[in-house]
C-alpha cells in the first residue's frame, strides 16, 4: 500500500471504507518523522500526543459515518500559524514559549474539516529569508540533496511534503516563500490571490503581501488544501467577499485554446541554464496540450526587487514593534521600560530580522518616507498595471519559480543582496495580489528540482489548478527523493 | 555613501533596537549597498501614479458595534514574562524625580 502516492481524496475514501484508520495514518507519519526528520530537521517540534487524540477523534466521527474534506488527514504546520495551546514561534528566540490563547482562522476551517495536527515546520525567522538558514533554532536539508537549503522562508513546509513527513502542508508566501521553496523542493506549492486566505491568527510580516498557502505533492491535494483555508473572514478586514469554488470540478479540464503569456523579461541574467532549458521544454509541453504561447510584457520586472524591499521591510518594522518584552516571549531585564525594549529585540531578534527592521524604520522615517517608502508604493502601482495589461492578451502567465536550484547551505549569506535576489520571478506576484503556483517542472544535470509557475488574474485559481493539473497528468515528475520512498 | 554609521545607530534607537558595534559596522555596509540598489527606482517617471497601500480593492469594512465574546484577562497575560495578578509588570517608564 503505497500510501506516499495517494492524493487526500483518495485517503478519505479508504477511511470511510475502514481500509485504513487515521490513528494508522497519522501514526505512520509520526513514526517517518521519527525516521527522517533527525537528518532534515523539517519540523521544530512534533505534537504527537495532539496529533493522536486528534486521529482518535476522527477515527470516532468516521466510525458515525461524519464526513467532512481533511477527516482523519495528517497535515504539518508553518510554526508561524497561531494554534491554540501550541508553542509558535516564528523560529524566532523572542516568541520561545509563546502559546497563543487563540487559534488561526486557517487552523480552524482545518479542525472543522477534521485535520490532525503533526507539528510545527521549521522556517525562516518571521518569514524572512529565502533558504531557512535565518531560523533561530535549525536549518532545514533539502530531501533532494542535503547539501543544500530547501529554500524559504517555508523551507520546513517543502521539505516535509517533498521526503514524506505529512501528507500536505501550510505555508506562508509574502515574496515567494512557498512557491520558491517548493520550486527547491520539487513539490507543489501555491499562493492565493490576496485576501483569499484570512490572514487571522498568521503572525504578521508585511500585511499587504502575506498570504496562506498549501504545500502538496499532487495538483489534487492543492485543491483539497485551498478549498478548505481560502474564503471570507469578518476578523480579517482585508478578506474578499467573493464565495469559494469548488476547485476539485477544474481538474480534468483540459487547455485547448488557453492562451499563455510568455514575458520576456523573465529571461535574466544569472539563470542557470538548466533552469532556462527546462522552462521552454515546458512550455512546449503545454504548446502540445493545445494552448497558445503570446508574447507579454512586464517592463517594470527590474524594479520589483527593490520595491519589494522597501515595502515589506517598513511593513515588518511596524508589524514587529510589538515584540518588546511585555506581553510574551522574551525578556531581558532593563534600567526602564526602553532600555528593557533595546535589550530584549538585541537578544531576541536575529540578524536578518535586525537588518529588515532598521532598513524599514529608515525608508519610513522623516525626510525619507517620500523617497522610498510613497515612491515604492508607486512602483507596485506600475507593476500591478503591467499584470493587468498583459491579462488582457493571455489567461495565464508562465515563468519560472528562480533563477537557480537549490544552492549550498552557506553559500548566501555574506551578501544578503545576493539572497534577495532569489525572489526575483516570485516578487511581483505578490506586490500585484496575484494568485501564482509553483508545480514541479523537472531536473536539472544534479538532480536538482527546477518549479514551473503559473501565475493567474485575481481570484482565479480554479484556472491555475486546471493547467497545472493538465501538466501533471502529461509530465508526471517524481516529488520523492528515492531515498525517502 | 548613503548611510552613515550615526544614521544607523539612530534609526536602530528608534526601532528600540540595541546593536553591538560589529553589528553597527556590518548593517551601515550592507544597507548601504541596499539602498543603492534601490536608487534603481529613481528612475522611473512615476509622476501622477497612485501608490498601491492593498493590492485588491476592498471598501473600508466596518461591522456592527455588538459585543462579542473576547478573552479574558488570565489568557491575556498567561503568556507574559512577568504579571502581577492580570496586569503586565515592566520597569519604570516615567522618570520619577528625585
Amino acid at each position: 500500500m503505497d500510501i506516499l502516492n495517494l492524493t487526500i481524496v483518495q485517503l478519505r475514501e479508504m477511511l470511510k471504507k475502514k481500509e485504513i484508520s487515521s490513528v494508522e495514518l497519522t501514526g505512520y507519519y509520526l513514526d517517518r518523522i521519527g525516521k527522517y526528520n533527525g537528518e532534515l530537521l523539517a519540523y521544530l517540534r512534533t505534537t504527537d500526543d495532539y496529533a493522536m487524540d486528534m486521529a482518535a477523534e476522527a477515527d470516532e466521527k468516521i466510525a458515525r459515518g461524519e464526513d467532512a474534506p481533511l477527516l482523519g488527514i495528517p497535515l504539518g504546520m508553518k510554526d508561524i500559524l497561531c494554534t491554540k495551546g501550541v508553542e509558535t514561534t516564528c523560529a524566532s528566540n523572542i516568541l520561545k514559549g509563546f502559546v497563543p490563547p487563540y487559534d488561526a482562522t486557517v487552523i480552524r476551517n482545518l479542525k472543522e474539516a477534521g485535520f490532525v495536527h503533526l507539528g510545527r515546520l521549521n522556517m525562516d525567522e518571521f518569514a524572512m529569508g529565502s533558504s531557512t538558514e535565518n531560523s533561530a533554532f535549525q536549518t532545514t536539508s533539502n530531501p533532494w540533496d542535503t547539501s543544500r537549503i530547501p529554500g524559504g522562508s517555508s523551507g520546513g513546509s517543502a521539505a516535509a511534503a517533498a521526503s514524506g513527513l505529512c501528507v500536505a502542508a501550510l505555508g506562508t508566501d509574502t515574496g515567494g516563500s512557498i512557491r520558491q521553496p517548493a520550486s527547491l523542493c520539487g513539490v507543489i506549492g501555491m499562493k492565493p490571490t490576496y485576501g483569499r486566505v484570512s490572514r487571522y491568527g498568521l503572525i504578521a510580516f508585511a500585511s499587504s503581501l502575506d498570504q496562506i498557502g498549501p504545500f502538496s505533492r499532487t495538483v489534487s491535494d492543492c485543491a483539497t488544501m485551498l478549498g478548505v483555508i481560502a474564503g471570507h473572514d469578518p476578523m480579517d478586514s482585508t478578506s474578499i467577499p467573493e464565495p469559494v469554488p469548488d476547485y476539485q470540478s477544474f481538474l480534468g479540464k483540459d487547455i485547448k485554446g488557453l492562451r499563455i503569456g510568455i514575458p520576456a523579461e523573465y529571461f535574466v541574467e544569472g539563470m542557470e541554464e538548466g533552469v532556462r532549458k527546462n522552462y521552454e521544454d515546458n512550455l512546449q509541453v503545454l504548446k502540445d496540450q493545445g494552448a497558445t504561447l503570446v508574447d507579454v510584457s512586464l517592463p517594470h520586472t527590474r524594479h520589483a526587487v527593490a520595491t519589494y524591499y522597501i515595502i515589506c521591510t517598513a511593513e515588518a518594522s511596524s508589524n514587529l514593534a510589538r515584540y518588546d518584552g511585555v506581553k510574551y516571549g522574551l525578556r531581558e531585564e532593563g534600567k526602564d521600560i526602553i532600555d528593557m525594549y533595546k535589550k530584549t529585540r538585541f537578544k531576541g531578534f536575529g540578524k536578518e530580522v535586525k537588518r529588515r527592521i532598521i532598513l524599514g524604520t529608515y525608508v519610513l522615517s522623516s525626510g525619507y518616507y517620500d523617497a522610498y517608502y510613497r515612491k515604492a508604493g508607486k512602483v507596485r502601482t506600475l507593476i500591478r498595471h503591467d499584470f493587468d495589461e498583459a491579462f488582457t492578451s493571455c489567461d495565464l502567465i508562465v515563468t519560472p519559480v528562480s533563477p537557480t536550484t537549490a544552492f549550498k547551505a552557506g553559500e548566501r549569506l555574506e551578501d544578503p543582496l545576493t539572497m534577495y535576489l532569489s525572489d526575483i520571478f516570485t516578487i511581483p506576484v505578490n506586490l500585484a495580489g496575484l494568485p501564482g503556483i509553483s508545480i514541479p517542472g523537472g531536473f536539472d544535470a544534479k538532480g536538482l528540482p527546477i518549479g514551473l509557475q503559473i501565475i493567474g488574474k485575481p481570484l482565479d485559481e480554479g484556472r491555475i489548478l486546471q493547467a497545472a493539473h493538465v501538466f501533471e497528468s502529461v509530465k508526471k515528475v517524481p516529488t520523492i527523493p528515492e531515498r525517502y520512498r | 555613501m548613503k548611510i552613515t554609521r550615526e544614521t544607523v545607530e539612530y534609526v536602530a534607537h528608534l526601532a528600540r533596537l540595541d546593536l553591538d558595534p560589529g553589528e553597527v559596522d556590518a548593517y551601515t555596509r550592507q544597507i548601504d549597498s541596499i539602498l543603492e540598489y534601490m536608487d534603481s527606482l529613481n528612475a522611473l517617471d512615476t509622476n501622477g501614479v497612485e501608490p498601491t497601500s492593498h493590492p485588491v480593492p476592498v471598501r473600508c469594512i466596518m461591522r456592527d458595534d455588538v459585543e462579542k465574546d473576547s478573552f479574558t484577562a488570565e489568557e491575556s497575560v498567561n503568556n507574559a514574562p512577568a504579571r502581577i495578578d492580570t496586569f503586565f509588570r515592566v520597569p519604570p517608564i516615567i522618570e520619577v524625580e528625585e
